[in-house]
């Protein structure tokens, strides 16, 4: 009984079911013929990653990877197999490309992924603390304690280059320095758990997943900038995530970890949970700032930033939760070590949360630098259903489409900017082919009007008009006017709205007009939309020539509205028709057309 | 409870690490359902139940059964890990109480893999 070794064969809807199969079926073969099958285990799996270069094969435990793997290579793996140590040469991953655009400590690694942030996330029990402590948990607390001053944590942020992974991605030194320099008696650290973003659920999984990462990096960056008092702003639509921070908080402060004289030093520290209700804007610093001194959440003009007055005017420090849990990391191994992660000017790694039309949705963490086709092929496993890719949605409402050909950017904050994307806080939404562009911008236009706080009118009132006109082009009464009209608006809320969810709000209506102009054309001039979302513009029509009158698409009509006479041609009557598609998907000899 | 100074931090961390190190080593079979948002909404709590059940009627010991965060494999939850001697560190998708049942019996028991359900583990861990 027990394998000695266990051939994994990528089953994943990216390496081309058939040929896996034959590959799975030729190595049990090869293994019977070797006499190796009670030593060694083919096993059918799900999706390996790499799905560009599927089919995949991984040797376990030695963790070779096999890629571009055919049927007939079978028995020169099994071989190889029979010596340990032995390995396929030609068919093996080159390591140097995983490492192409990213510089990463040690090489001798070939997964794309590498996990800072979610270093602890599905390893460790979250309610115990003891295994937080257990893997360097409350370390980088140490040193910053009773080996570094607050000037010496700073410094070693500034050597890390660590950047606010809330989106815009100011230096995280700076803004303690600025709070540190900051003349006052009392002073606040905040952590920004206020995650709205369609799709993303970044922060969630990390303080779901290791909410002492947080409390630890709260009480380092109390020390550091000389506060007392921490608060955590998370939205009450997270149960799991509260309930989880306050065992952390209970059970950090039961082990004198927070509260009077920290590890026996001379250093006070607390920290609070406060819970946001739902408002997007809340994100925003300065409404988060009202919201928890009791006001209504709306944000006011900067400056004075937060570093200097904050919450209930003092000087406070504002951090995203995905920028806290990097801290610890940085102390314990140091800004030089963080450094060596990423590109020139984008330092370390990013959690993003992969959804929409890819077949492996999840969260994703990879090193700045990584592109983002890698992270939608190899790691998203590509697009479901062999669809075709569109474009990618990155920074959420105030982010934008990155359509195909600039897929080989590699991501950082500079280049997503260029693009008129923002990296945001991390959601990635995929999109193929039967999403249309207008449809899209329309979408994240009804967010923003629906959370504009209403305070500034270029964000009250453009938002409105963008999704007007949004709306005509829509249902076929666009006219070449309201792209004017669209340009002219975005460019004045840009300038003139007070914060940045006003500021941003244009994004997605830019980068879709920049990107996919001739969609927006078609819909206006032809008024088309080819990829079927715009309903008004769409009709279904049988094709009388291609039609052989089985009658299902009559039967599975939800209005009836379909009818003829058996082994004729069937009919849609298209004052009926309600648009669903559905005989446009049932009938077998497509002779339903979408026009 | 203990309040932790330095020096207690310190040294209770070394117990917890080498706590940590004899059970990666040792006979003890670790299970670990990812019970974040994600994986509960999946199902994961009837997992990590029926996982328990198993374990109570087979009689097994040295078997910890234990919850996590999330694994980052959203599209496949409930997700799981399981930690055998002898056998690489695996990652099963789509573990519903029967393919728990079947892990136990086959994985944990047999020492075999189950086919369909393993998944890529996809990250190193940087403290290793």
């Amino acid at each position: 009984m027990g394998y000695r070794k266990f051939v994994m064969v990528c089953g994943g809807e990216g390496c081309g079911g058939k040929e896996s199969l034959r590959i799975y079926d030729n190595i049990n073969k090869e293994l019977i013929a070797e006499g190796l099958k009670d030593e060694i285990q083919v096993v059918k799996t799900g999706c390996l990653g790499f799905c560009g270069e599927g089919p995949v094969v991984k040797i376990m435990p030695d963790e070779i990877l096999y890629v571009n793997v055919k049927a007939d290579d079978a028995g020169e793996i099994v071989r190889s197999l029979l010596d340990d140590g032995k390995e396929v040469t030609r068919l093996l991953y080159d390591r140097k490309k995983s490492t192409k655009n990213v510089k990463l400590p040690g090489m001798d690694f070939y997964q794309k992924q590498f996990r800072i942030i979610l270093r602890n996330c599905g390893v460790i029990n979250p309610e115990d603390i003891n295994e937080y402590i257990a893997r360097d948990g409350y370390m980088g607390l140490e040193r910053a304690l009773f080996e570094l001053s607050p000037e010496g944590v700073i410094e070693e942020l500034k050597t890390s280059g660590l950047r606010g992974r809330g989106g815009a991605g100011f230096p995280t030194w700076m803004k303690w320095e600025f709070t540190k320099k900051a003349q006052s008696e009392t002073k606040y650290v905040i952590c920004n758990a206020d995650e709205g973003d369609p799709g993303a659920y970044m922060n969630r999984s990390t303080i779901e997943g290791d909410p002492h990462s947080i409390v630890e990096a709260m009480i380092i960056g109390g020390y550091t900038v000389g506060a007392h008092e921490g608060f955590i702003y998370i939205r009450a639509e997270y149960p799991i995530a509260i309930q989880r921070l306050e065992l952390a908080i209970e059970q950090a402060r039961n082990h004198g970890l927070l509260g009077k004289n920290i590890l026996g030093s001379s250093f006070d520290f607390d920290i609070e949970l406060r819970l946001g209700a739902g408002a997007y804007v809340c994100g925003e610093e300065t409404a988060l700032l009202a919201s928890i001194e009791g006001n209504r959440g709306m944000p006011r003009p900067r400056p004075p930033f937060p570093a200097t007055k904050g919450l209930w005017g003092k000087p406070t420090v504002i951090n995203n939760t995905e920028t806290w849990a990097n801290i610890p990391v940085i102390l314990t191994r140091g800004g030089a070590w963080y450094s060596s992660i990423g590109t020139e000017t984008s330092k370390g790694t990013k959690v993003f949360a992969l959804t929409g039309k890819v077949n492996n949705s999840g969260l994703v963490e990879v090193p700045l630098g990584t592109t983002l086709r890698e992270v939608i092929f190899d790691i998203g496993g590509g697009i479901r259903g062999g669809k075709k890719f569109k474009a990618a949605q990155s920074g959420g409402p105030s982010g934008g489409v990155i359509p195909e050909e600039y897929l080989d950017i590699p991501i950082d904050f500079e280049s997503l900017k260029k693009l008129g994307a923002i990296m945001g806080s991390g959601g990635l939404i995929i999109m193929d082919e039967d999403d249309c562009m207008i449809d899209i911008a329309k979408f994240y236009m009804q967010f923003a009007v629906d959370e504009s706080c209403g305070k500034c009118s270029p964000c009250r009132i453009g938002g409105k008009q963008l999704l007007e006109a949004l709306e005509m082009i829509s249902i076929g009464k666009g006219e070449m006017e309201h792209l004017t009209n669209l340009n002219r608006i975005c460019a004045a809320m840009q300038k003139a709205s007070l914060c940045g969810l006003g500021q941003n709000t244009p994004n997605p209506v830019l980068s879709t007009m920049k990107y996919f102009e001739n969609e927006y054309i078609e819909h206006i001039q032809e008024k088309k939309c080819h990829s079927g979302s715009c309903k008004s513009l769409l009709s279904y029509v049988i094709d009388p020539e291609k039609c052989i009158g089985c009658s299902l698409c009559a039967m599975k009509c939800p209005v009836s509205c379909i009818s003829g006479e058996k082994r004729k041609p069937y009919t849609i009557d298209q004052l009926k028709c309600i648009k669903c598609g559905t005989c446009f998907e049932v009938c077998k000899f497509a002779a339903v057309i979408r026009e | 409870m203990e309040k932790f100074n330095l020096k207690t931090l310190q040294a209770f961390r070394l117990k917890e690490k080498k706590k940590m190190s004899d059970k990666n080593s040792g006979p003890v079979t670790t299970i670990l359902v990812g019970m974040g948002t994600c994986g509960k909404a999946a199902g994961a709590g009837e997992t990590l139940k029926a996982f328990n059940e198993q374990v109570a009627k087979l009689g097994l010991k040295d078997i910890e059964v234990k919850q996590t965060g999330c694994m980052g494999s959203c599209y496949v939850e409930p997700t799981v890990e399981v930690r055998t001697p002898g056998m690489p560190a695996i990652l099963y998708g789509r573990v519903t109480p029967v393919v728990a049942g079947k892990i136990m019996e086959r994985h944990v028991i047999q020492k075999q893999l189950l086919n369909d359900y393993v998944y890529d583990k996809p990250a190193i861990d940087i403290l290793n």
